[in-house]
């Protein structure tokens, strides 16, 4: 709405200060086309993002003060289903399986990540195919692989209890048994899950300058005191990453325990995810299923300053 | 007395210990020790996979067998034309395969071009704006499942490729990652483009993208290989048969309860369906993995 009228013959400036007389006079020509075309560049992603994650985002905030199973409208309760939380086994059990998941999985694998990094750091040829092999069970379908590893599993003719029984030892149900249900997940999930973290911690590794290395030789350092004083120290930051990272994923693993054990048997690898999963699509309780998903992603949000706010402790170049 | 070149450090006879090494068997003994680690676990990591190829090609007794045949007694390569057609796998394939397409193209598109206006276009809000899209970085996937697919089912979109494709078409880490390397290109090219009179988009379009390459390749091989192998998402949406993408049609052949499993054509299908993302690997190798470190992420969900 210009101020500019047809028959104003008069001042350069308007006298009226509309919106665009006011970006006019706030901003040069330039700086117009410049700010136009940074929104006009935005936008499609903007409305995207708007549209798909910033709206569910706040409307999964509302549901959860709900009771809706879609077959109606939603019925308004309160906090109910915050409180239903602490009486719920389902859910305790669930947030039992997560952490026992994520703190099963993760440590261990960062370890014998960590040492593939090593490895892999090692002058060696053939750099390319190790990786290609190790990548394998990263991108192939979590389903064909979840399929197989199933079979591996199976303790009656499956290949890893015929390994064992070969050195002597009975191998156990594994996905059948509600004890070694979680512990065949986890190393099946570490299957995959190890190379991808091995690579950051490789980067990481060889971006570590070799003088220090020479420094260390010439004071008398052996190869564990140089792993000790240079290596390790230098790849806190990558470790730190990779933890932060490895944790949050580990929390929101879906895909592998619904195909290899559909969190069975009784539940025993039915991990947070998977009831949410189960309440929102299987028993249509939107509204609770929010709310598990809300204290999921506090949970993690509380994990990640945790480790954050301890960080500057270990984490070499971390300044809070 | 230790020499102090930093090349080599000199022992003197007396510092020898018994198990003393030079420097360059030393060197030999670690590679060798590495080559046969990585060669075991390289093997442990490829036995499901043989397994999986081996099964294929077995008989469905075979398979059963205990102990375990390494190889199968006799080739059956016709249970790969058991599995294609037992179940609808060409279309499973053409679904997943243009959703895929689709949603790398969309993504490369609207990414590349927020990320390149975030960091060298100058408008009110801009940090502010970027700070959000951050903000949400951490937000779990179940958390907007829900909603988006209450949104999904308002729309009419459950069931189609739209609600694969549509919500897909924008990603939160594609626009941070084209961002991050946007940023790092001299500002100098585009000043003297803008000297030249050269408008913003065709900044973009003929100057920024091409020099882009290495960022758009990467995103686009993730993109590509992650919207392949998704499954909760289409596992949520979709429900009829003639739209299922292949992860969901091979969980179909697993699941299906009208004969007992049929392994030998269940592991067939496992083999077909993994091929084409193999391939895509082998040839985009490069690029996967430096987006894999850049952004830390293991697959999806």
């Amino acid at each position: 709405m210009s101020a500019i009228t047809a028959s104003d013959p008069g001042p350069v400036l308007p006298r009226r200060r509309g919106a665009l007389a006011e970006f006019k006079r706030a901003f040069t020509a330039l700086q117009r086309e410049e700010t136009i075309s940074g929104y006009l560049f935005i936008l499609p992603n903007l409305l995207g993002f708007l549209a798909f994650t910033i709206f569910p985002l706040l409307f999964a905030f509302s549901i959860t003060f709900t009771e809706w199973d879609l077959s109606k409208a939603p019925q308004f309760n309160g906090l109910q289903n915050y409180a239903a939380l602490f009486k719920d086994d389902l859910f305790w059990k669930a947030l039992g399986k997560s952490f026992y998941y994520t703190f099963g999985a993760v440590p261990a694998g960062i370890f014998l990540a960590f040492c593939l990094a090593l490895l892999l750091n090692q002058k060696i040829k053939g750099v390319v195919l190790f990786r290609t092999i190790y990548f394998l069970p990263q991108v192939t379908l979590v389903v064909a692989s979840a399929m197989v590893w199933n079979w591996l599993y199976q303790p009656d003719f499956g290949l890893l209890n015929f390994l064992l029984g070969l050195v002597g030892i009975q191998g156990p149900r594994w996905i059948y048994s509600t004890a070694w249900a979680m512990p065949a997940a986890i190393i099946y999930c570490n299957w995959m899950g190890i190379p991808p973290s091995s690579l950051i911690l490789l980067a990481g590794l060889q971006g570590i300058p070799g003088e220090l290395y020479e420094a260390a030789e010439i004071d008398g350092a052996g190869s564990f005191g140089r792993l000790r004083y240079v290596t390790l120290p230098l790849m806190t930051p990558s470790l730190f990453f990779v933890m932060v990272i490895s944790l949050i994923g580990a929390m929101q693993t879906f895909s592998q325990f619904y195909v290899l054990t559909q969190g069975g048997p009784a539940r025993a690898t039915t991990t947070l995810t998977l009831y949410i999963y189960q309440l929102a699509f299987s028993w249509f309780k939107m509204g609770y299923a929010s709310t598990v998903a809300a204290v999921l992603f506090l949970i993690l949000l509380i994990l990640t300053l945790i480790q954050w706010r301890v960080a500057h402790r270990w984490v070499y170049g971390f300044s809070e | 007395m230790t020499s102090l070149t930093a090349e080599r450090i000199v022992r003197t006879e007396s510092e020898k210990g018994r198990f003393y090494v030079g420097k360059k068997r030393r060197q030999l003994l670690m590679n060798t020790f590495a080559y046969l680690v990585l060669g075991l676990g390289g093997i442990a990591t490829l036995v499901p996979f043989y397994w999986m190829v081996a099964s294929s090609l077995k008989s469905l007794g075979e398979i059963y067998q205990f102990p375990p045949t390494l190889l199968p007694s006799t080739l059956h390569f016709e249970n790969y034309i058991l599995a294609w057609r037992i179940i609808p796998f060409a279309t499973f394939f053409r679904n997943t395969a243009y959703i895929s397409l689709s949603v790398t193209l969309g993504q490369l598109f609207t990414c590349s071009l927020a990320g390149y206006a975030f960091a060298r276009l100058r408008f009110p809000g801009r940090d502010r704006i970027f700070l959000l899209y951050l903000s949400t970085m951490m937000v779990p996937f179940s958390v907007v499942m829900i909603p988006l697919y209450i949104l999904m089912r308002n729309l009419g979109w459950i069931d189609s490729h739209l609600a694969l494709i549509v919500p897909g078409l924008v990603s939160v880490f594609g626009t941070f990652l084209m961002r991050q390397f946007f940023s790092t290109i001299p500002k100098e090219l585009e000043d003297a483009a803008r000297i030249d009179g050269c408008s913003f988009f065709r900044l973009y379009w003929t100057i920024m993208l091409p020099i882009s390459k290495p960022a758009v390749a990467t995103l686009g091989i993730l993109t590509f290989m992650n919207t392949w192998n998704d499954f909760l998402w289409p596992l949520i949406v979709i429900s009829t048969i003639p739209h299922k993408t292949l992860p969901l049609g091979l969980l179909m052949l697993l699941e299906q309860q009208a004969i007992k499993t049929p392994w030998h054509m269940v592991m067939a299908a496992g083999t077909f369906s993994i091929l084409p993302i193999l391939v895509v690997f082998t040839l985009g190798q490069k690029y996967y993995v430096q987006g894999i470190v850049t952004s830390g992420l293991k697959g999806s969900a």
